[in-house]
């Protein structure tokens, strides 16, 4: 059987997971690794179904994933905007850097106590923490895209008579796109990071407050459940920003 | 290229020389009024049906060690329907000289005017070096790209946009991105898209020095064939003699910095041409020998200046 490269690298992606599951089961069955820490993969699907059928998982993965769709927007619109800008105009740029450097590198977990303090502890420091996580890596990313557009593209676009919007639309933003992808798939990591750092602290739903409440009452399964549903969740993410990035551009080569 | 239809006649009337200023320099036309005709600029038959006028063209930049002056009281007349060569060492000017015909710089002192005989049309269209089509674009969305800003409506661009990349060979290869093209075609695209708009002048900067030699031939040769259907005003820069001769009816040598014209020689072959059996005649290599002599002088004090800068 012949496998494209692009389908070989997507069973090459399922494999490794799958090869782990039955490993970490072949070992807690035999007994090699403690049960109590790691319990076996057939009993975290178990504790999976009980959540799942009981409808607590549900509930807090939709309270997760309203507040990461929030933060997302609230977060990446404005990056998106404020980034074009800064790679479009210089005086921009010169205004907006410095903020964005000094800012980027604190750790957006130890801001939380902050935000708490501004926002409270109802849905809106939630969604302001994945906000947060979304802006930095998209309005760097968007910066660096337009300004390595090739000049020559600019110079195309003026002689045939191209305006600022039309500039806008037909060379910056397509030109930037490849990094806002980028951006994009990072910004989705670290709000997915954050909601889980924030839920932990002072929230009544989501699968942060899944994992802590497990980790109070010593139920480890559930801790993996919501473990497990996180990464789901970032393979899935990543996977649709990849189907979005096939299909808005198709002119990537992509090797 | 056998797909090349006969088009309507696309020839305007001649002589209704409306004359426009040309678009980046509204105010350099008003300083260029003070500024008295120069005498001391290299002979330069002035007829008064030049598509473009150049007149006491000069560009200075600004850099850190000073003012650099890339072009020095450039005039010279370009008559409608010619095609207009220019070589010269590199660094010469010639990349801004044809910039600033292209409206992407504005000259320091003196004037390019284009004269437009049809407002509607854009005054220039450039094929720029090296890779310029947008890799974001399909090579039909790459040619349609000048008639799209101009708001040119859909059945114009269908049927303008199909047929130069029919001329050119490229209609196959429509739906395809930059990226699945080999160098040869993408200058094609980019060709397709300065005819595209139909302008006043074609402005050409190297367009075929990316190239590799069968290419370049090749390309050279298509060139003509397209240009010879509706013989638009083209001033194309080159760093190749043999393309000079090959596609010039007028070919202008340039002196190393700053940039003067230093002579200007009529081409006499017949057209429409044959490229290689051009380049097999006497006469031809006759005159690269001579254009090469008026140009070796200058590539030798380019050398020597760039040696000085590295000393």
């Amino acid at each position: 059987m012949t496998l494209s490269p692009a389908a070989r690298d997507r069973l090459i992606g399922l494999a490794s997971p799958v090869f782990l599951l039955l490993a970490w089961e072949g070992f807690g069955q035999l007994g090699w690794i403690d049960q109590r820490f790691f319990p076996a993969p057939s009993r975290i699907a178990m504790s999976f179904a009980r959540l799942s059928s009981s409808g607590e998982l549900w509930t807090n993965l939709a309270a997760s994933l309203m507040r990461l769709f929030w933060g997302y927007l609230l977060g990446g619109i404005p990056a998106l905007l404020l980034g074009l800008a800064m790679g479009l105009y210089r005086p921009v740029r010169a205004l907006i850097e410095p903020l964005v450097a000094a800012t980027y590198p604190i750790p957006k977990s130890a801001i939380l106590p902050l935000i708490l303090l501004i926002f409270g502890l109802g849905e809106a420091s939630k969604v302001a923490m994945v906000a947060l996580g979304v802006f930095y890596p998209m309005i760097i990313n968007t910066t660096a895209g337009v300004l390595e557009i090739e000049k020559i593209y600019l110079d195309v676009g003026k002689n045939f008579g191209a305006g600022r919007g039309q500039t806008f639309r037909t060379i910056a933003l397509p030109g930037a796109a490849p990094l806002i992808m980028a951006g994009m798939k990072l910004g989705a990591g670290l709000g997915l990071i954050l909601i889980a750092i924030a839920e932990m602290i002072g929230a009544q739903s989501g699968i942060g407050y899944m994992i802590w409440n497990a980790w109070q009452l010593m139920s480890v399964d559930t801790m993996f459940v919501g473990l497990i549903v996180i990464a789901i969740l970032g393979f899935a993410f990543n996977w649709a920003l990849d189907e979005v990035e096939r299909w808005l551009l198709p002119w990537k080569a992509r090797g | 290229m056998d797909n090349i239809k006969e088009e309507p006649d696309l020839e305007e009337p001649a002589q209704q020389a409306s004359r426009r200023a040309h678009r980046s320099d509204p105010t350099e036309n008003l300083k260029a009024m003070a500024v008295p005709e120069l005498a001391l600029a290299p002979s330069t038959t002035a007829p008064a049906t030049a598509k473009i006028e150049i007149a006491g063209l000069s560009k200075v930049f600004a850099t850190r060690t000073g003012p650099f002056t890339a072009l020095d009281t450039i005039s010279l007349d370009i008559a409608g329907g010619s095609f207009c060569t220019i070589v010269g060492p590199s660094g010469c000017g010639k990349t801004t000289l044809l910039r600033i015909l292209a409206g992407l710089e504005n000259p320091s002192a003196g004037r390019a005017t284009i004269a437009a005989d049809n407002p509607s049309k854009p005054l220039n269209a450039m094929v720029f070096q090296g890779d310029s089509i947008f890799p974001w674009m399909t090579v039909w969305n790459n040619a349609a790209y000048g008639l799209r800003m101009r708001g040119a409506p859909k059945a114009q661009i269908r049927d303008v946009v199909g047929h130069y990349l029919d001329r050119t060979g490229l209609l196959p290869f429509a739906d395809r991105y930059p990226h699945q093209l080999s160098g040869g075609m993408k200058q094609r695209v980019s060709i397709a898209r300065a005819f595209a708009t139909d302008p006043e002048v074609l402005l050409m900067d190297e367009p075929f020095s990316a190239l590799d030699e069968q290419n370049r031939t090749l390309l050279q040769e298509e060139l003509l064939k397209i240009w010879d259907v509706d013989k638009k005003t083209v001033v194309c820069i080159t760093h190749s003699v043999d393309e000079a001769v090959t596609m010039g009816d007028r070919i202008v040598v340039m002196t190393a910095h700053p940039g003067r014209i230093k002579s200007i020689v009529e081409v006499p072959f017949p057209r429409p041409r044959e490229v290689l059996a051009l380049r097999r005649e006497p006469a031809y290599g006759a005159l690269v020998y001579r254009i090469w002599g008026d140009l070796r002088d200058e590539v030798d004090r380019a050398r020597r200046q760039e040696a000085a800068i590295e000393a």
